[in-house]
Order: C-alpha cells, then sequence, then structure tokens
C-alpha cells in the first residue's frame, strides 16, 4: 500500500515534476489573485494562445522553446497594453485580435513546414513528465522574477486594481505598473505552459483565486487562500495523474476546478445561515 | 508662492472643448472654489490639475511643476463618482492605508509615521467605529467620508475635491466642511468644485465661476453679487438642477 502510495515519487522525472508543479501551482495562483481582480481572465487565456506562435518559430528555427514563447508572449502582452491605451480600442477586443491573429501566425507557419512533426498535443495540453533539469531551472528562475517583481509592486499593483485613477493622481504611474503586470503574467504563463498546456493554463490563473474570493473578504488572505488552492491543485493533480493514469493539466484544472465549487457551496451555506 | 498655477489652460475632449483660455492662481494655505452649471469643465479643471487629462494648450503647474512630473503622494484627489468595484476585497481600513502607498517604496515596511497617518484620517473623518467593515456595507455618506480619509491619509501638499457634499447628509456636510477649513487653516491649499453655492463663503477664501472659461473670480460675497453668479444659477435652474 505504502509502495503504491509513494509510487510516484520514486523516478526522477516525477520529482522534477512535482517541483515544477508546486513552484507553477504557487505562482499562477498568486498572481491570479490580481487577474480575477481585475477582471483580466480573457488576457490569461490570450496570452497562453500567442505564445504558440513563438514556440513554432523556434521550433522551425531550432532555438529554445523557452526564448521562443517568451518573445511571443511579452511582445503579445505590451502590444495588448499599447493598442488598448493608445487606440480607441476596448481590452476584450484588442485581446480578441491579437491573441487569436498570434495563434494563428504559429499554425500557418507550421502547416507551412516540412518538418511538421512538433508535438501539438504537448503544448496544447502540457506534457509535465518531460520537465528536463534544465527547464526546472528555467522555471525556478523565471519564478523567483515573478515573485520578486510581485513582492515589490504588490501595493501599487492592489492600489491601481482597486482604484487606477485616484492611484495616478498621488502619482503612482498607472502604465508602468500594467506594463509590469502584463510581463509577469507572460513569465508565468510560459512557465506554466509544460504543466497544464496552453489551453488550460488559464485555469490555473483564475480559478484558484476565483474560489479564495469566495470564503474571503480581505485581500491578504485570499491571495494566500489562492496560493494553497493553486498549490493543492497543482501537486495534488499531478499525483493523482499519476495514479489514476490520466493527462496530468486536465486533472490539475478539474481538480482545481473540484475546490472551486466546493468554495462556492461552502459561501453559499454560509450565507444561508447568516439569513436565518 | 501659488500651490497651483494655471495659465490659458485650453482642453479639448475630441472635437469638443471643455476649457478654453483658463487661467487662476491658488495661493499656497488657502481654499478656492469652482462653481458653474453641470457640463461647464468643473470636473474636467481638478482632473487637468491632477494630471489626468492632458491639456490641449496652456500650462498647469502645481508647486511650480508639471502634475506628472511631480513626487509621488503631492496630489490628493477624491472624485466625484467613485467608480470602484464594491466587491473588492478591502475594508474601510484597507482603503484608507491605500493612501500611504504612494510614500511606501518597493519592498519598504510601513513605517511609525505610516500608521500614524492612516490612525489620523480615520480618526478625523470618524471612522473609527465602522474601519474594519467591507466596504460593500456602508452608506453613501460613509464611502465618502472614506475616500476623503484616503486623500488625508496620503499627507498630499494639494487636495483636489469633486463636489464632494453632492449626496451626502448634512452632517456629513458640516463635518466636512469643519476638516477642510481645519486642513486649509494648517496650511493646505484646496481646490474644490461644489454645487452648493449659498455656503460657498464658508467654504473657500476665493471663488471662480467656470462655464468652459472663467465668468468670475474673486472672494465668495463679491462673486456671488456680481452678474456671472445670477447667470449660473439661472442656467442651473433651467436644467432642474437643485437649489
Amino acid at each position: 500500500m505504502i509502495e503504491w502510495l509513494l509510487a510516484p515519487f520514486v523516478y526522477d522525472f516525477m520529482q522534477r515534476a512535482f517541483i515544477a508543479a508546486l513552484i507553477v501551482g504557487g505562482l499562477c495562483s498568486t498572481l491570479g489573485t490580481y487577474v480575477v481582480l481585475r477582471k483580466l481572465s480573457f488576457i490569461g487565456d490570450g496570452l497562453a494562445h500567442a505564445s504558440f506562435a513563438g514556440i513554432v518559430i523556434a521550433y522551425l528555427r531550432g532555438g529554445s522553446f523557452w526564448i521562443g514563447a517568451a518573445i511571443a508572449t511579452i511582445v503579445t502582452a505590451l502590444g495588448i497594453g499599447f493598442v488598448h491605451r493608445r487606440a480607441n480600442v476596448s481590452l476584450d477586443t484588442a485581446i480578441g485580435v491579437l491573441f487569436t491573429a498570434a495563434f494563428a501566425l504559429g499554425v500557418f507557419l507550421m502547416s507551412r513546414s516540412s518538418r511538421a512533426t512538433l508535438d501539438l498535443q504537448s503544448f496544447l495540453f502540457g506534457s509535465i513528465l518531460g520537465v528536463s533539469r534544465d527547464d526546472l531551472f528555467v522555471v525556478l528562475g523565471l519564478g523567483l522574477v515573478v515573485a520578486l517583481v510581485i513582492g515589490a509592486l504588490w501595493r501599487p499593483l492592489l492600489y491601481t486594481s482597486f482604484d487606477p485613477i485616484v492611484a495616478q493622481a498621488a502619482g503612482i504611474r498607472e502604465g508602468s505598473v500594467d506594463n509590469a503586470l502584463l510581463v509577469i503574467l507572460a513569465l508565468t504563463i510560459i512557465v506554466s505552459l509544460q504543466l497544464v498546456g496552453i489551453v488550460l493554463v488559464a485555469a490555473l490563473l483564475v480559478t484558484p483565486a476565483a474560489a479564495a474570493a469566495q470564503l474571503t473578504k480581505r485581500f491578504i488572505p485570499m491571495m494566500l487562500l489562492s496560493g494553497v488552492f493553486g498549490v493543492t491543485s497543482s501537486v495534488g493533480g499531478l499525483y493523482a495523474s499519476f495514479q489514476l493514469h490520466a493527462a496530468s493539466g486536465a486533472t490539475i484544472v478539474l481538480l482545481a476546478t473540484l475546490i472551486f465549487f466546493a468554495a462556492l457551496a461552502l459561501s453559499a451555506a454560509r450565507r444561508r445561515q447568516r439569513v436565518l | 508662492m501659488n500651490a497651483v498655477e494655471v495659465r490659458d489652460l485650453h482642453v479639448r475632449y475630441d472635437r469638443l472643448e471643455a476649457l478654453t483660455g483658463v487661467s487662476f492662481d491658488l495661493p499656497e494655505g488657502t481654499s478656492l472654489g469652482i462653481v458653474g452649471p453641470n457640463g461647464s469643465g468643473k470636473s474636467t479643471l481638478l482632473k487637468t490639475v491632477a494630471g489626468l487629462v492632458l491639456p490641449s494648450a496652456g500650462t498647469v503647474r502645481v508647486q511650480g511643476t508639471a502634475p506628472r512630473r511631480l513626487p509621488p503622494g503631492t496630489i490628493g484627489y477624491v472624485p466625484q463618482i467613485e467608480d470602484v468595484d464594491w466587491k473588492f476585497p478591502v475594508s474601510v481600513r484597507d482603503v484608507v492605508t491605500m493612501g500611504r502607498y504612494p510614500r511606501v517604496g518597493p519592498f519598504q515596511r510601513f513605517s511609525e509615521n505610516d500608521h500614524r497617518a492612516v490612525a489620523r484620517a480615520i480618526e478625523a473623518l470618524d471612522l473609527g467605529a465602522i474601519a474594519d467593515r467591507h466596504i460593500s456595507e456602508l452608506s453613501g455618506g460613509q464611502q465618502q467620508r472614506v475616500f476623503v480619509a484616503r486623500a488625508i491619509a496620503q499627507e498630499p501638499q494639494l487636495l483636489l475635491l469633486d463636489e464632494p457634499t453632492t449626496g451626502v447628509d448634512a452632517a456629513t456636510e458640516d463635518a466636512l466642511l469643519d476638516l477642510v477649513r481645519g486642513l486649509v487653516a494648517d496650511g493646505l491649499p484646496v481646490l474644490m468644485t461644489t454645487h452648493d453655492l449659498d455656503r460657498a463663503a464658508e467654504w473657500f477664501d476665493r471663488l471662480i465661476v467656470v462655464d468652459r472659461k472663467i465668468l468670475a473670480d474673486g472672494v465668495p460675497d463679491e462673486v456671488l453679487e456680481s452678474g456671472a453668479y445670477a447667470g449660473i444659477r439661472e442656467h442651473t435652474h433651467t436644467h432642474g438642477h437643485r437649489r
């Protein structure tokens, strides 16, 4: 029995996968607090899709997956911010236009290539079991960068999320704070791609924070709770996927969704109690 | 020295000229009221001084500097309508605490001074009893007091208030008046828009009447007796405004 329980931890690749899951789950859910409060869910999804163009270009030119994804995602993130601020285009329209364009570019380039052996499925749905030692270092490094930026900017991020106009009048550079958020969002998404894949990344950003929002009316508790839910989902989901012989990304997202509905039920029950 | 100097200011929204050729000064430690009918550009004028709207021509100087180049925390701004998400996970105290954020650097902890400023602002606006309430649980007057408290906690060097007395009860209005008079007496320059012509002399050292351009500028009693005031009053009535 114990042997069965510990089975996933015996393999090197699983150990690496668990470390990656821990980092990614924590990062996504912490940053996800801002994503949910700023109603940026759609951006998370958009940036993930945009990374595809970079991945394909990197693959065709024999470059690094990480650098290709990073360039495509960050350029799209800043492009969305720029188009939104400068042109008279609403944010969701800017995202809708730019992310589908970037994804289409990826598909276009791949379809014209004779080396169309790129494992599409592993990018769309994640391939956590293929995390190499080098990958792990990249995940760790980018994770540290994101954590540092959140540590440095959490107050201006909070102020501009709540009341951007007054924050700006008070001298907080709203544009720079927004851009910083978009860049760390892009980095977080890249780091998460191997774990859950392009299609499912948004869930890891949104679902734990949305669950936390059901249970608390204060910001710091929401962020901490979201972190707990995120790590529980990613590590627990990875473990379950191994035992159930199921796809890791999908299992992780389903576990996060389960937690969300549990939080929803708990919050509804609490409200009913107050009414009675 | 003047806290605010506005010279030949023009502001354009698309093709609409919201302000044209506006000039005035706000000396340090004085209060200046801005009155005018709806759509007269009062709020735009405040936003331009706050650096939120850029002039199409002319200059705005706050302490001799363009508003956007000021050190963080210089301008405290309380908008007319707080367009915030009332479900946002913050308490009254959290919102007031945000007033200090522009003054606290990255990785820096809150100093004694920061905590004191928050406590003083909560006390000044009489929010102690509801400090731990969530913002969704407040009345209109309480909401307004929270946002004024946040601006006070910031310890700004210029306070901009956009119709702070609209939609609040008489007690809140009196409390705000006392507070603002006290702040001005302590040397804080205050620029404020209002509909309340009757009490303008209580609030302000000087009054300007604005309807896209400046129609009058002087001590409240003189301005109110002048024709500019009558014009506004008539205008306000024909548009079915209160008073």
